[in-house]
């Protein structure tokens, strides 16, 4: 299988880089791990491509790989795309960092972008992330307005502290509304699987959620959800047209200013190695438009949004309690990057135990 | 709605797309050819179910265009490994390549688009009973047609001349071929119902299952179909039986999560894997029906001296 794959991954990435030439054109590539027609994850980074394209016209060429699994193979796509001349090439997902750090090395006049990790191995690598959780913060908020039965369902992927980090933060911005919110957790151990998520959505709802939010890439718990009278929030794309009268909002992966910007910088030979988590504020993170609520919801969800934005309030500002009750962080003060980045305990108050 | 009423539906949802693949594929099996295509066959059943009952507006539609599609695949396969004699393996892993490819392809203007469901049948009176009415006669008719295939397909396989005939082409080709059968044309007929199996079961996915249409949306059923057939020993009720303790050790594991009883979820996602196997192996355990039931003949290529 995997070597088929492979065999097939190495055969559709000489096609795909065959086409491209012309010798002052800057070349971009991107590496993407699932297909664009994800409406999710690939397809907010594809945006962002479409952004470069429509930024620079003619004065870049783009080119994409898409479902490159992690591994070996991600390794042969990316040396592919800079020995094919690439300037500067954007690697998507957490588990290309150590075949990105790899090859970088082989190829010091290329640009590296990975996307989620914190390698960078040599002084042509940059890693960049978002702060997702901050969009957590607000749907949770909006979650514990509009639940009647005041319980809400979380479809999660992996316990990493990226997922672990979304699900406290989420909680956090319930108990601000409703300090006896209760989330109920289920861990589908997948990032993509349309049935799963499914099922996990109709089991929480038979549970009594009204309220369906996940960790996870497809829409089918979006629709599930509509077609069972819950609501529900979009996933890394604004995912309205699934579920019109059911989609509250969606946290939206904002890539495009980033790439048109780095981009940019290799043009003008500015670009520098560095690390960027950047959200709201630098709008990496935005809202999809909030719909299907009452305004005065709406209008506490857009003063949050305001908040963050402008950077008076953070999320996992104190005080903050783990699930043992003890408190991790007093009043008024703010839980810094390095306990985010390796969050792996739950805030007070999540009825699930967290797989270690 | 009662909590039960609603775990014993998701629980047939999850188990019927399982079914419908491996009793097509334990058909194809018993005629002595090892399809591994299963996969590839039931995403084009999505994706071609998903686009007829979209253009046409017809769930109906939908699920013949699902399982035409299916035979459509299958027949390939039938095409390389029964008339060009090629590796069996290797063309059904190609097969699942190629229908996984070709999903994306056909489905690239379809993703995001709204779906038609598959209405569940409503008998008068009997799908207003209380508990009883919705679990058992509140159903679409892909589920019913499962459960009906795999009666049929037992009854088939042991009490009719066509079902002595399929198994006597898996059992050894050369004694059915010296006693005068088409062996090449056996083959392709089961080939082409096991199709239209896994095309239903793709249809289901993207009709009932959830309405609409993802790439790669089968996400590995029919590996697990494949996996039934051969834990089942190729026993038509085995086959049921196995895919519904999947169905419902999967969403017992999503169930027992939700209630929050602390149980790490990579065992709960291992379970299903664990307990069907673990139950086939010993429901199998008597060896001489085993090796009565097991096609000898599998994944051999036949070609027919003139």
């Amino acid at each position: 299988m995997r070597t088929l794959f492979a065999a097939l991954t190495g055969l559709a990435l000489s096609l795909a880089v065959g086409v491209a030439s012309g010798a002052d054109k800057l070349k971009v590539g991107y590496i993407y791990i699932g297909p664009i027609g994800d409406h999710g994850w690939t397809y907010q980074h594809n945006e962002g491509r479409l952004a470069v394209e429509a930024a620079f016209g003619d004065k870049v060429e783009v080119v994409y790989v898409e479902n490159v699994p992690e591994g070996p193979d991600a390794e042969r796509a990316i040396t592919r795309l800079a020995r094919d001349g690439a300037g500067i090439i954007f690697t998507t997902s957490f588990g290309y960092m150590d075949p990105t750090n790899r090859v970088a090395k082989n190829f010091p006049d290329v640009k590296f972008e990975h996307n989620t990790g914190y390698k960078r191995q040599s002084d042509n690598v940059s890693t960049y992330n978002a702060r997702f959780y901050e969009g957590r913060y607000v749907i949770g908020q909006i979650a514990a307005r509009m639940s009647k039965s005041g319980v809400a369902g979380y479809i999660a992927s992996f316990p990493i502290p990226e997922v672990v980090r979304g699900i406290n933060s989420f909680m956090l911005g319930a108990q601000s509304v409703n300090p006896d919110f209760k989330l109920k957790v289920v861990w589908v151990s997948t990032w993509f699987d349309p049935g799963k998520e499914a099922d996990a959505a109709k089991v929480l709802i038979g549970q009594g959620a009204d309220i369906i939010t996940q960790h996870t890439d497809s829409t089918a718990p979006l629709q599930i959800a509509a077609e069972q009278g819950a609501h529900a929030f979009g996933q890394a794309s604004d995912m309205i047209k699934f579920a019109p009268d059911t989609q509250l909002t969606a946290i939206v992966n904002n890539w495009a200013p980033y790439y048109v910007a780095r981009v940019q910088a290799v043009m003008d030979g500015t670009w520098q190695s560095h690390d960027v988590w950047d959200g709201m504020s630098a709008g990496m993170v935005t809202m999809a438009p909030y719909t299907n609520l009452p305004d005065d919801v709406a209008a506490v969800a857009k003063e949050t949004e305001a908040k963050i934005t402008s950077g008076d309030f953070h999320p996992f500002t104190g005080p903050i309690h783990n699930q043992a009750g003890e408190m991790v962080i007093g009043e008024g003060e703010v839980l810094d990057d390095g306990v985010l980045l390796g969050m792996n305990w739950y805030v007070k108050g999540i009825d699930d135990k967290l797989p270690q | 709605m009662t909590a039960l009423e609603a775990v014993l539906l998701t629980i047939i949802t999850a188990s019927t797309p399982l079914l419908l693949a491996a009793i097509g594929e334990l058909v194809v099996e018993r005629s002595g050819v090892l399809n591994l295509g299963v996969e590839g066959m039931m995403v084009m059943g999505a994706v071609c179910g998903f686009a007829g009952a979209h253009i046409t507006g017809s769930a109906a539609v939908g699920v013949v265009a699902g399982l035409g599609a299916g035979v459509a695949m299958s027949l390939v396969f039938g095409f390389l490994t029964q008339t060009l004699v090629t590796n069996q393996v290797a063309t059904g892993l190609a097969l699942t390549l190629f229908g996984l490819g070709l999903s994306g392809l056909i489905g690239e203007s379809f993703t995001g688009l709204p779906g038609v469901k598959l209405t569940a049948i409503h008998i008068p009176g009997l799908s207003d009973l209380p508990f009883v009415g919705p679990v058992l006669f509140g159903h679409d008719v892909l589920v019913y047609a499962s459960i009906a295939i795999t009666v049929l397909v037992a009854w088939v396989l042991t009490r009719t001349r066509i079902g002595l005939v399929i198994r006597a082409t898996g059992g050894n080709h050369h004694s059915a071929h010296a006693l005068g059968y088409n062996v090449v044309a056996v083959r392709y007929a089961c080939i082409a119902f096991g199709g239209a199996c896994a095309g239903l079961a793709g249809a289901y996915l993207a009709l009932a299952y959830t309405p609409q249409w993802i790439e790669n949306m089968t996400a590995g059923r029919g590996w697990i179909a494949l996996a039934l057939v051969v834990f089942a020993t190729w026993a038509p009720f085995r086959v049921a039986v196995g895919a519904y303790l999947f169905g419902t050790v999967w969403i017992m594991g999503l169930y027992v999560q939700g209630i929050g009883i602390g149980i790490p979820a990579q065992l709960l996602a291992a379970l299903p894997y664990l307990v069907t196997i673990a139950a086939l192996v010993l429901i199998s355990g008597n060896r001489v029906l085993t090796k009565m039931n097991t096609p000898a003949c599998i994944g051999q290529p036949f070609v027919p001296d003139r």
